[in-house]
C-alpha cells in the first residue's frame, strides 16, 4: 500500500490511495496531504481508484483533512470510488461533507 | 484459525491480509471477502488495540476464524476493561458528522451480518454468511 502525489498544471494536487486507507497508514497520508497544504497547495482531489477498502480511521482522516484544507481556504474533492466504498460514504453520510465524482479528471475540471 | 496480534496499530493491515489470505477459496465471495471481510476485521483490530489493549507492546489480541457451513465467524478478544456499547453516539448525526472518531461499531454493523459482543464488553463476534 502506498500514496502517490502529483500535481497537474492547474497546481492541483492528486493523491492516489493504492491499497488501502486504514488505521495503520493514516498518518501517512496525513502528512504528505499537510506537507502540501504547507507548501501552498489548496486544492486537492484523492483518488481511490486502486483502494480495497478504507477504514472508519481512514474516514476519520479524510474529515480531518477536509477541514483544515478549508481553514486554508481550499477544497478537497474525493474520486474513484467503486461501488463498496460508495455506499461505505453513503452509509456514513460522509457523502454529504465531500464533492465525489467518477474519476479524478471530473475532479479536476470541476475545480 | 487463531491469530495473536500484536498490541501495535500499524499491524493491522498486515493482520488483516494474513487472516483473510488463510480463508478457504469460496468460503466468502470474492468482493465481500475482499471489502466486507476486511473491512470489519480492520475496525474490530483497531478497536482493540486503541481501546482494549490501550497499544500496550506488552499484551496481545487474539482473533479467532470459525468456519461454519453457512458462515464465517470472526472473534476478536483484547482482555481489556471493556465498554458499553449502548452508548456510542450515533456517527450520522449532523453534530457527529465532522468527528474524525466515533464510526467504528457504525461501520462494523453495516457491514456484516450480525456484531456480537460478550457480557464485558471486551470480546466481539463479527458474523459473515457464506456466499
Amino acid at each position: 500500500m502506498s500514496f502517490s502525489l502529483k500535481k497537474d498544471k492547474s497546481g492541483v494536487v492528486v493523491v492516489g490511495v493504492d491499497g488501502q486507507l486504514i488505521v495503520g497508514n493514516r498518518q501517512e497520508l496525513k502528512q504528505k496531504v499537510l506537507d502540501a497544504l504547507d507548501g501552498g497547495a489548496k486544492r486537492f482531489v484523492i483518488d481511490f481508484t486502486k483502494t480495497g477498502y478504507i477504514d472508519s480511521s481512514g474516514l476519520g482522516v479524510l474529515v480531518s483533512l477536509s477541514k483544515k484544507i478549508r481553514e486554508q481556504g481550499g477544497e478537497l474533492r474525493l474520486a474513484g470510488l467503486n461501488e463498496d466504498l460508495q455506499t461505505l460514504f453513503e452509509l456514513t453520510k460522509l457523502d454529504t461533507l465531500f464533492a465525489i465524482t467518477k474519476t479524478a479528471d471530473e475532479a479536476l475540471a470541476a475545480f | 484459525m487463531r491469530l495473536d496480534v500484536p498490541s501495535d496499530l500499524d499491524v493491522v493491515g498486515d493482520a488483516v491480509e494474513l487472516v483473510a489470505g488463510r480463508l478457504p477459496a469460496g468460503t466468502l465471495s470474492p468482493r465481500r471477502l475482499s471489502f466486507n471481510f476486511r473491512t470489519a476485521l480492520a475496525e474490530a483490530l483497531a478497536n482493540a488495540i486503541r481501546y482494549g489493549t490501550c497499544e500496550d507492546p506488552a499484551r496481545v489480541v487474539r482473533v479467532r476464524v470459525e468456519l461454519r457451513r453457512d458462515a464465517v465467524r470472526i472473534h476478536v478478544d483484547d482482555g481489556g476493561a471493556g465498554f458499553d456499547t449502548s452508548v456510542v453516539p450515533d456517527p450520522t448525526r449532523p453534530e457527529n458528522l465532522e468527528r474524525e472518531d466515533g464510526r467504528g461499531l457504525f461501520v462494523m454493523r453495516h457491514l456484516v451480518d450480525d456484531v456480537a459482543f460478550n457480557e464485558k464488553g471486551n470480546g466481539i463476534c463479527l458474523t459473515l454468511r457464506a456466499g
